[in-house]
């Protein structure tokens, strides 16, 4: 076996609230496709942020060709030839591929000579199979396209460890191949390429070794060609998760209704074209989608964030599309947005103030023109401990508090007065799996109860697990609905590709 | 864990450390004291003796009863401005045109003053401080409608409007209202004594008392009442305040037109509590000084009050050098050090407490 390019040993990386990483060991050889498999918040990104010099670690050391490197920037790695593609794009949009992939180069030339540099950039692309066009400007390309630009900008740097973060996670399934076939190519140079993912079938067909990391920790290694899905699955989670039971429907009647909404997206394009839909008392209407579907825009539309161009939004029959979002909280519709931190939250303000964002203007707490910090405090403390939100004190800041218990308090504060309506928007992205599993008990529970939910979540894992119907928004339109009982993943999968199946 | 009781603290701290309260206050007194330190280096190498410029300076802000009242007299403006803008601050607008604000009030209580001539103290007293109030207000809510209605960025307009505001004050003072008997001096008549604030201690005037209910209202404005809240909440996260549903434009004008109205206050109480007259260069900048301390006093109103007092001592000190061969600038320098240290320490305080937030979480962490 060849030496290891990289080896990191013992990293330790902990943030408020999170251990993020709690001491991994791990290797990476030339010329292979290493998978780093694990739930979200298992470590992945955070491990692979550290090589890459976006984080330092706590503790534990990096190894580069058998020395110890001190990574301090990004800048740092590249140049010792560990290149990361994060899942949110580092692009400037105004700019030409060549311009993206040749800023911070460093380049001594004064003056730029494009014609030259095109040719260089393509020549690079050509030679990893990655087809894009060097003058294109990169507002107009796909995400498809922008992740090659990105994975451009890695090679032409000269990296030798290429990171993928969640590669997929923005592709339609018609583009994962040539990712892959690209991707083969790249290691077939000698060069490494880590691929995180949380996706079995992908990991299963991509990889040459498959590392799994659980809590900050190496759970265990794998070769595809001697493991299962269902081992692979039991090593990521640790132990069978209890799917939650989900009793039998028997949904009540009509309590939220879209008739034909259309609605208008950041910058003014249409993003929600003549959407129908409609979710029982005591159903959970799943939506699927791929991100930037008009996901986003639906859930808004509905929370009173967003007004409605056309159409209707009806609550137990009168229309509510008028209403402001305070109006139609008081209503009973809540919300669970999708920035929890920057929308459902405010990061600096202790758990009490937290806790009273939607009644604040409202016995308890709002007494006249008074605000009754006391009773901030008792409804906090209460929702503590009903959703077993774990936090030093009332008064500490959330933002010191694990994505888990913020969600957990966020939840608690929109269920308090158990809504009529829940629309939740990837309520466990970003969770570790007790937390998950905590928030889908907690769906469950307010289905049992006749709480209409509409949940907007990009794992399908999740829909399949919760939703009675799913259905799928594509280019903002309703592109088909099934009963989850009688559909099907490849289904599902084609519909949000924009296929008729 | 956090199961049983809702008492409020559901955790200790791991292991032993001083109080939170212990770290604040070191850390803010310190960042003064390293300001001092460092200004002490630029004393030594211009070849003074920083010991004895210091005392200089304590003496001449408090060393006899009239150099306390003097800087009390500049503590009043500085403290009814800061706090002008730290409301603003606290809600996320940059008003920074507390200068023009504290002109327009100026200009509002020099009208009645000086065209109520017979009318009793018991009238124009109250009147003036009213219109000096409304002035800063109106003059306020020009910027705040821009933004709240039309996007148009606060800090540029409250800033263009400094400079129109003290360009009338120069044209009334040149012209109409131009005091006959003083050649061409950019001032007017003196304000009648029915338009003399009240002193309440040697030169200090009723707007100390004006500075102190300001402070006490808006530290109850800010924590105890709904507004506070929502204010906060807005400059915290507009995305949050527009999903709780709270009116974000109306508190635009309301929190822009009460921020005005303190400046305003500001204007009224230097020309009928100080000079008794309007002049050209009736404030040195303490509409632009405010801001100093606004964010010197991390925009706790009480922190306002007793920043100004410091701020205003410094001014004094900084005369009085000046006679004794050391340039008054070291007065500005410190003041500038100071903003810089103490900014410089809230970092430090914020990173300790996430120290201190991380250890807490760990200690949470399930076993």
């Amino acid at each position: 076996m060849r030496p290891p390019l990289v080896e990191l040993r013992g990293i330790v990386k902990a943030f408020p609230g999170v251990v993020a990483n709690a001491g991994v060991d791990l290797t990476i050889a030339p010329g292979e496709v290493l998978a780093l498999l694990g739930e979200n918040g298992a470590g992945k990104s955070t491990l692979m942020q550290v090589l890459a010099g976006l984080y330092r670690p706590d503790a534990g050391t990096i190894l580069i060709d058998g020395a110890p490197a001190d990574l301090r920037s990004p800048g740092d790695a590249i140049a010792r030839g560990i290149g990361m593609v994060h899942q949110h794009f580092r692009l400037v949009e105004s700019f030409t591929v060549t311009e993206n992939v040749l800023l911070g180069q460093g380049e001594r030339r004064f003056l730029l000579r494009p014609a030259a540099d095109h040719a260089r950039v393509a020549r690079i692309a050509g030679a990893h199979g990655l087809t894009v066009e060097p003058r294109a400007v990169v507002r107009q390309l796909s995400v498809g396209e922008r992740q090659r630009v990105e994975i451009l900008k890695m090679l032409y740097r000269d990296a030798r460890v290429l990171v993928l973060d969640e590669p997929t996670a923005v592709l339609t399934p018609q583009e994962v191949a040539p990712l892959f076939a690209a991707i083969r190519r790249i290691a077939g140079q000698g060069r490494a390429v880590v691929f995180i993912s949380h996706k079995l079938d992908e990991v299963l067909a991509i990889a040459d070794r498959i590392v799994v990391l659980r809590a900050g920790r190496v759970a265990g290694e794998a070769q595809p060609a001697e493991t299962t899905p269902r081992a692979l699955a039991r090593l990521m989670v640790g132990h069978d998760v209890d799917r939650p039971p989900r009793p039998v429907a028997a949904p009540g009647a009509i309590v939220l209704e879209l008739r034909g909404v259309d609605a208008t997206g950041e910058g003014g394009r249409r993003a929600l074209h003549a959407v129908s839909l409609a979710v029982r008392a005591g159903e959970i209407v799943g939506v699927a989608g791929v991100a930037g579907n008009g996901q986003r825009e639906l859930a808004e539309v509905v929370a009173g964030l967003r007004p409605p161009e056309a159409g209707e939004i009806c609550l137990d029959g009168v229309g509510i599309g008028h209403l402001d979002s305070r109006a139609r909280w008081r209503l009973g519709i809540a919300y669970v947005p999708e920035d929890r931190l920057a929308e459902g939250l405010i990061a600096p303000f202790p758990l009490a103030e937290n806790a009273v964002l939607r009644d604040y203007a409202r016995p308890p707490v709002g007494r006249g023109p008074l605000f009754d910090r006391a009773a901030a405090r008792a409804r906090a403390a209460a929702i503590v401990e009903r959703f077993q939100v774990r936090a030093p004190h009332v008064d500490t800041p959330v933002r010191h508090l694990s994505g888990g218990n913020q969600q957990r308090l966020l939840v608690g504060r929109e269920t308090w007065r158990r809504p009529r309506v829940l629309v939740a928007m990837h309520p466990t992205r970003g969770l570790d799996v007790d937390a998950t599993a905590s928030v889908h008990r907690l769906l469950l529970s307010l289905r049992a109860e006749g709480v209409a939910v509409l949940l907007l979540s990009e794992s399908l894992d999740e829909l399949f697990a919760l939703a009675d119907r799913i259905a799928v928004l594509h280019r903002g339109r309703v592109a088909g609905e099934r009963p989850t009982a009688a559909a099907t993943r490849e289904e599902i999968g084609l519909l949000m590709a924009g296929a008729v199946p | 864990m956090s199961t049983g009781a809702a008492a409020p603290p559901l955790a200790r701290p791991a292991r032993a450390e001083p109080p939170a309260w212990v770290e604040a206050v070191g850390v803010r007194a310190g960042s003064i004291v390293a300001a001092f330190a460092v200004g002490a280096v630029f004393l030594a190498a211009t070849g003074h003796d920083p010991a004895h410029a210091y005392r200089e300076m304590a003496v001449g802000a408090f060393g006899s009863s009239f150099a306390v009242e003097q800087t009390l007299v500049k503590a009043i403006p500085l403290a009814l401005a800061g706090l002008g803008v730290a409301l603003a601050f606290t809600m996320g607008l940059w008003n920074v045109g507390a200068e023009g604000q504290l002109a327009v009030g100026a200009l509002a209580a020099s009208w009645l003053a000086l065209s109520a001539g017979g009318l009793p103290a018991a009238v124009v007293l109250p009147g003036l401080t009213l219109l000096g109030a409304l002035g800063g207000a109106a003059w306020a809510l020009v910027p705040a409608a821009l933004r709240a209605y039309a996007g148009v960025n606060e800090i540029i307009s409250t800033l263009m409007l400094n400079y129109v505001a003290l360009l009338w004050v120069d044209y009334l003072v040149f012209g109409a209202w131009a005091d006959p008997t003083a050649f061409s001096f950019p001032y007017s008549r003196r304000f009648p004594e029915a338009a003399h604030l009240p002193r309440l201690y040697g030169d200090v005037h009723a707007g100390a008392l004006a500075a102190l209910v300001a402070a006490a209202g808006l530290a109850l404005l800010l924590g105890r009442t709904r507004w506070g809240y929502e204010i906060r909440t807005i400059g915290a996260s507009q995305a949050a305040a527009r999903y709780a549903g709270i009116p974000v434009r109306r508190r635009i004008l309301l929190v822009m037109a009460t921020s005005g109205a303190l400046a305003g206050l500001a204007g009224a109480g230097e020309v009928s509590g100080v000079i008794h007259r309007i002049q050209q260069g009736l404030s040195p900048g303490y509409g632009f000084t405010a801001i100093i301390v606004a964010w010197v006093a991390q925009l706790r109103p009480w922190a306002v009050v007793l920043v100004a007092v410091l701020f205003a001592a410094l001014l004094n000190g900084g005369f009085v050098l000046q006679t004794a061969g050391v340039p008054a600038a070291i007065a500005y320098m410190l003041q500038a050090m100071i903003l810089t240290f103490v900014l410089a320490g809230e970092y430090l305080l914020r990173r300790l407490r996430r120290r201190r937030a991380v250890a807490a979480a760990r200690a949470l962490a399930p076993p």
